[in-house]
């Protein structure tokens, strides 16, 4: 196979876009779709302050080198969520990541600042550890937004997380997540604005991207993902790209160009701030406040006895 | 030829594969679920593999929680 730009032996076939690339040239393309897909969805303007959720996985490491060499200015948050050598190597690696470009990486510690682990708050809300985790990431990662006065939460979703997530809330119906499953979310009152920069960036792309710019990230996988639906429905939309390259992609423009408005229109929940924490949410108290008081009071039950 | 399979990190020989292609077929594994690494390379499915080649099966799904 050869490159589709300078005709030189290739190193990575992306069938969706009938194309080969070499190394440098596949680098370049990749990141010109994140260029493209940050002006199309006008998702950054000049001078924004600028937070990156950051795992240590390929997504977000690759993502955080992109925009950096697409010129922006990004600090990275790690939110440590006490699942044993996995948050202990991811930390390392995103540590390594960061002080190698001298980027500003700020680190949460979920059982130190909120006292308790996401496979604590797993047993004891009996949710399932992605759930508990993702509560626990999208409120902390925000929380760390908003108090540091950035404009904009950058996520590294890439176009298989995306289409997964959607093909699971259509075969749930979730009309709620399908009205907030977009690239861009304004801030309101109490959220930072979000983007997904990642988007049009297949899951294998980002994995390559990281492997061929050097990039060290977490390979393994956390050991909580058990039962992880939405990994499963990856592989399986994996098995239909193979036979109709592209599916995945269409699937997932399609519903950001035509489909999603219709649910945007639909009744948006009103938010009001939560009586322990003041982020907004829809009931009194906000599920991260919950998840955290049953975890408090089941631990010290469990210290007890 | 030996094979690195990830997730968790283990080693298996395989014999008489000749390419990439074939590789993937034999461990029903889909192009697009993984990259295939030999050394600091990434191999297209129809690079040709040889009997004393190392290549590492990394998977590329990952994540979880949104
Ligand atoms: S696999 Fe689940 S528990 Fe583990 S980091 Fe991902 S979302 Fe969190
Ligand atoms: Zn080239
Ligand atoms: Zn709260």
């Amino acid at each position: 196979m050869k490159c589709r730009v300078c005709r030189e032996k290739a190193v990575i076939q992306v069938r969706r876009h009938n194309a080969n690339f070499c190394r440098p040239h596949f680098i370049d393309h990749v990141r010109r779709q994140v260029e493209r897909t940050i002006a199309d969805y006008r998702m950054i303007r000049p001078g924004d302050r600028l937070l990156l959720g950051v795992s240590g996985g390929k997504d977000s490491l690759a993502l955080w080198d992109i925009l950096t060499e697409l010129g922006y200015r990004v600090d990275g948050v790690y939110l440590h969520l006490g699942i044993g050598d996995y948050s202990s190597d991811s930390l390392r690696l995103s540590q390594a990541f960061a002080a190698e470009r001298d980027l500003h990486l700020r680190v949460v510690d979920l059982p130190e600042e909120y006292g308790f682990s996401v496979p604590e708050a797993a047993r004891a809300s009996r949710r399932n550890a992605c759930s508990a985790c993702g509560l626990s990431k999208r409120y902390i990662l925000n929380r760390v937004a908003v108090d540091g006065g950035y404009d904009t939460l950058v996520m590294g979703h890439n176009l298989d997380d995306e289409a997964a997530t959607l093909f699971s809330n259509v075969l749930q119906w979730n009309l709620e997540y399908l009205a907030r499953q977009h690239p861009v979310l304004p801030a309101s009152d109490g959220l930072a604005k979000k983007i997904k920069p990642l988007i049009r960036v297949a899951e294998r792309e980002t994995a390559a991207y990281a492997v061929l710019s050097g990039i060290e990230y977490e390979v393994e996988e956390c050991p909580m993902v058990a039962g992880n639906t939405i990994n499963r429905y990856k592989e399986w939309l994996n098995r239909l790209e193979e036979e109709s390259p592209g599916i995945k992609a269409q699937f997932l423009k399609g519903f950001l160009d035509r489909g999603s408005k219709a649910f945007r229109d639909g009744t948006a929940p009103e938010l009001v701030p939560c009586e322990t924490c003041g982020s907004p949410t829809t009931g009194k108290v906000c599920a991260f406040c919950r998840l955290r008081d049953v975890t408090a009071v089941d631990l010290r039950r469990r210290e007890s006895a | 030829m030996k094979v690195i399979l990830r997730q968790p990190r283990r080693e298996i020989e395989l014999e008489g594969v000749r390419r990439v292609s074939d590789l993937l077929r034999r461990l029903d594994v889909v192009a697009e679920s993984v990259l295939v690494i030999r050394g600091d390379e990434l191999l297209t499915v129809d690079e040709p593999l040889a009997e004393d080649d190392v290549v590492e099966l990394r998977p590329v799904i990952s994540g979880g929680g949104s």
